[in-house]
């Protein structure tokens, strides 16, 4: 959490709003880790860690939302930790119906933190109430089953120290002590902070007697000596301080409150972690009060350093001042740290950082190496021998801007893992509900591609998942008859292959059906014979509407999809294939290039316009022959091309602009290819071949047909980028209307 | 109403000014053809001079191309084209206005730039309804100077009107 410095810099006005975003992020990498724990859980042996650390997730989520004051985030979350408390603590079985209703309430305060974080004002109704209800019911008496087997041993401590404790005994008296007072942290935020504490049970405030915070011998002398210093710079010296722990017995300046309430130490620990930094709170069980299990093992998560044996056990002479009838056992101290890193789910050697900061330096960089460029060229003029030191400068500055480029660009990757770990959930839920045995591997988490790309490959790949595991993964039974184990398996492998991420979805099911196929395409019209090869077979079922399941499901079957997943990584300037063996399985590669921002591309020229055809699309290049050009009635010139016959496309034509070539030798055709059509697009000359920075012409026009984008060239003027699918498809569809 | 908006831009636009002369606005003059124009000076990114552009296919002919602006791809429109005007030369007085308006970068091609002048609300007149090469429902008002008259044209409304063709689709 990396609240803890944010939330130094309040000043005076403590405006929870600016807190608001952190907190959806972090409420946001708890539900993922939540999630993640509970699909992982073993049901019959839950490991410890695993359980405190889930019910941690549901507890900071509470904590944060009920310092801003989202009640329906709250309430749900409350819920859910009074559940895992008493799984937890062993007072419960851990089933399935428990690990299904926690993966419902983590979609459902998914949806409350979405709408809280577009300015709503939370989620309510009918399945709130439900599953709050259905939660609830898992606490009926009679509904609490006795513990089994080898969760015993987590549960023990906790059901030693709390007998059969029920969630009405843990009321409890909290000391909260504030400060010391500096300029990170004033009286006047502290009154707000108690004001919203009120909400929290039974506040009463307590003097603030700086001698009663100290030893009682030392005390007096070292509160005056203290007192004839200003606070400020006692605050400066306890800072200057080695360990502000230890200066906090000295220092006078504190606000003390007791607070009776339900809410557990640590809950108090979260909520204030977000208003106040951490160092400048203590929170403090009284004990010979109706206090609760604190001292169990279980309530500590490790999470909060007990450093009673490091402070001189200030509170030891706190609790005897101000209240006498305490017994004299000094009760823990504890410290609230910034409530740190749970696992190792994220690197603690990282910032936040707003991608949009990111792109803009990585827009900045591509302006440097357009400028870099440039010189490069003004600099070619030069007479080398003259300019010696010139030429070096300009070929240095090359190496560093592209260093740069390349540095800068990285920033925007991001591992595969964010991608792959939203598919156990999915596959867990559809295994179950298809009533199969999946087990899901994947290989290459740390494969990296561009953030923009993750956000966009999800719904292909979960559509493949779907596919996987509603056609391909047989029914366990059907698998043991055909020799296979009964579990079957996904793979997802991410791996780098030259300049592209190659992304894979395989499963040892049944495999693609070649004749049935066929016969559904016949069935829908389709221009189809069986000398096919399987490749073309397979290519089939990317067809809009083309499905072979015999029963539509509700997980897949309806025909949508395939024909949305190669489209979605089309545009993404990608590749889809298939290959399958029936009965063994089916794998489905998709190639994408690693970054949306800079493309291969080749450029040509056109009278005086240059274009850049992204390289991917380029099959060939070649000076047309004047007899391999025929005319085709209404449809006009296709090209022979090694005995294919393809269409041309001309593109002064399609861009109606002047040009150079006067026949058709004069010129050079680029043979295109997009979704397995192949058109000769005709053009004055090849230019070269370069790697360009996209820009979007959308940002200050409108969509241009047959132009996906922009960019500029190294003499400082722009050029367009072919939108080669446009343009096969304006080829193809010329070809269609003369047939 | 037009006073409300004027106020309310005096005060949007510079504040520091505010208090001395709350009613003066400023505009960026500028010649098309024989007329003057006003646009608001707040709407003016930088003015440029009229360098090659791309053109882009199949695109209305008062749209000249784009250009790169410092690594931003900003379309240029030409209004003398836009408003029918017989003589289109580009000289070295033709310049192009970059205009920050609806949240877009669009360079706009004029005869030239003349002067920023400051308009108190008094100087501006309600336009009379009449067929011109500006369509009446962009024009603010007219201005008064002591050189003549000045068309002060909304030039954000202008811009992301459907007939430009500048949006994908209108943005009022």
């Amino acid at each position: 959490m990396g609240n803890a410095g944010t939330a130094g810099n309040v000043d005076d006005n403590v405006d929870l709003a600016q807190f608001h975003e952190i907190f959806f992020e972090e409420a946001g990498e708890h539900l993922d880790r939540m999630e993640a724990l509970l699909v992982d859980i073993d049901l019959a042996a839950p490991g410890a860690e695993t359980l405190n650390a889930i019910f941690r997730a549901a507890h900071s989520i509470k904590g944060g939302a009920a310092t801003f004051g989202f009640r329906d985030i709250t309430e749900l979350t409350h819920e859910m930790e009074t559940v895992f408390d008493l799984v937890r603590n062993g007072e419960m079985a851990l089933g399935s119906e428990i690990v299904d209703l926690f993966l419902a309430s983590g979609d459902m305060l998914k949806n409350m933190l979405a709408e809280r974080r577009a300015g709503g004002s939370g989620v309510s109704g009918a399945p709130v109430q439900d599953l709050c209800a259905r939660l609830r019911a898992l606490l009926a008496p009679g509904a609490v089953r006795p513990l089994r087997g080898a969760a015993a041993e987590v549960a023990a401590a906790a059901q030693a120290a709390a007998p059969g404790a029920a969630r009405e005994k843990r009321i409890q008296v909290l000391e909260i002590v504030f400060g010391p007072f500096d300029e990170r942290i004033t009286p006047k935020m502290i009154d707000g902070v108690i004001e919203d504490l009120a909400g929290f049970g039974e506040l009463q405030n307590l003097p603030s007697q700086d001698a009663s915070v100290a030893d009682a011998g030392a005390a007096p002398a070292r509160a005056k000596s203290a007192r004839t210093k200003s606070g400020r710079a006692r605050a400066r010296g306890a800072k200057r301080g080695a360990k502000p722990a230890l200066h906090v017995v000295e220092q006078p300046a504190e606000r003390r409150v007791r607070l009776t309430t339900d809410v557990g130490v640590q809950d108090m620990i979260d909520t204030l972690g977000f208003m106040v930094a951490p160092d400048r709170v203590r929170v403090t069980p009284v004990e010979g009060e109706p206090t609760a299990a604190l001292d169990a093992p279980g309530e500590d998560f490790g999470l909060f350093e007990e450093n009673a044996a490091q402070t001189e056990t200030p509170s030891a002479a706190s609790a005897e001042t101000t209240s006498p009838a305490e017994p004299p056992a000094a009760p823990k101290v504890v410290e609230l740290k910034a409530p740190g890193k749970i696992a190792p789910a994220a690197d603690a050697a990282s910032i936040r950082v707003s991608v949009q900061k990111v792109d803009y330096l990585i827009n900045l960089v591509g302006e440097l190496v357009i400028t870099q460029s440039m010189l490069a060229q003004t600099a070619a003029q030069a007479d080398p021998v003259m300019y010696e030191s010139l030429a070096n400068g300009i070929a240095q500055l090359e190496r560093n801007t592209r260093d740069l480029q390349e540095a800068s660009m990285s920033i925007r990757m991001m591992p595969m893992s964010v991608v792959f770990s939203r598919f156990p959930r999915l596959v867990r839920d559809l295994a179950g509900k298809l009533g199969k045995e999946i087990e899901l591997r994947t290989e290459g988490d740390d494969a990296e591609l561009d953030k923009g790309l993750t956000e966009h490959i999800v719904d292909p790949l979960t559509h493949l998942v779907r596919n996987s595991l509603d056609h391909g993964i047989e029914m366990p039974e059907e698998r043991l008859a055909q020799g296979k184990i009964r579990k079957g398996t996904i793979t997802l492998r991410a791996y780098h292959k030259g300049g592209n991420i190659v992304i894979e979805v395989a499963d040892d099911g049944k495999g693609l059906d070649r004749e049935r196929i066929l016969a559904k395409a016949k069935e829908r019209g389709m221009a189809v014979s069986a000398e096919m090869s399987d490749q073309e077979v397979w290519q089939l079922i990317f067809e809009p509407g083309f499905s072979t399941a015999a029963v539509v499901t509700d997980v897949s079957g309806r025909g949508v999809g395939m024909d949305v997943v190669k489209r979605n990584i089309a545009e993404l300037g990608g590749r889809v294939e298939i290959d399958s063996v029936i009965g063994a399985g089916t794998r489905i590669t998709i190639r994408l290039p690693l970054t949306l921002a800079i493309l291969d591309g080749m450029s040509v020229r056109v009278g005086s316009e240059i274009f850049i055809i992204p390289l991917g699309y380029v099959v060939e290049s070649l000076q047309p022959e004047v007899g391999a050009i025929h005319s085709v009635q209404n449809a006009g010139q296709v090209i022979a091309v090694r005995g294919d016959f393809l269409p041309m496309l001309a593109l002064h034509g399609v861009f109606n602009m002047k040009h150079d070539a006067q026949s058709w030798e004069q010129g050079i055709v680029v043979i295109i290819e997009a979704e397995g059509t192949k058109t000769a697009l005709f053009v004055d000359d090849l230019v070269g071949q370069h790697q360009v920075v996209i820009k979007s012409i959308e940002t200050n026009y409108r969509k241009v047909p047959g132009i996906s984008g922009a960019t500029i060239m190294g003499d400082g003027r722009v050029a367009l980028i072919l939108d080669v699918g446009h343009l096969v498809a304006r080829a193809g569809s010329r070809i269609a209307r003369a047939a | 109403m037009l006073q409300d908006a004027l106020h309310e831009d005096s005060y949007a636009g510079s504040p520091a000014k505010a208090g001395i002369a709350a009613q003066v606005q400023e505009y960026l003059t500028y010649r098309v053809g024989a007329e003057e124009y006003g646009i608001d000076i707040l709407k003016v990114q930088e003015i440029r001079g009229y360098e090659a552009v791309t053109p882009i296919a199949n695109s209305p002919a008062w749209l000249k191309g784009i250009i790169n602006l410092r690594g931003t791809i900003v379309p240029v429109v030409d209004m003398r084209i836009k408003f029918n005007l017989e003589k289109v030369d580009y000289d070295q007085f033709t310049v192009v206005i970059i205009l920050s308006v609806a949240g877009r970068v669009i360079g706009m091609v004029v005869d030239g730039v003349s002067d920023v002048i400051g308009l108190a609300a008094e100087q501006i007149r309600p336009a009379p309804e009449m067929g011109g090469a500006v369509d009446a429902r962009y024009i603010v008002g007219l201005g008064t100077v002591e050189t003549g008259m000045i068309i002060l044209v909304d030039i954000e409304q202008l811009m992301s009107s459907a007939d430009m063709a500048l949006f994908e689709k209108p943005v009022h």
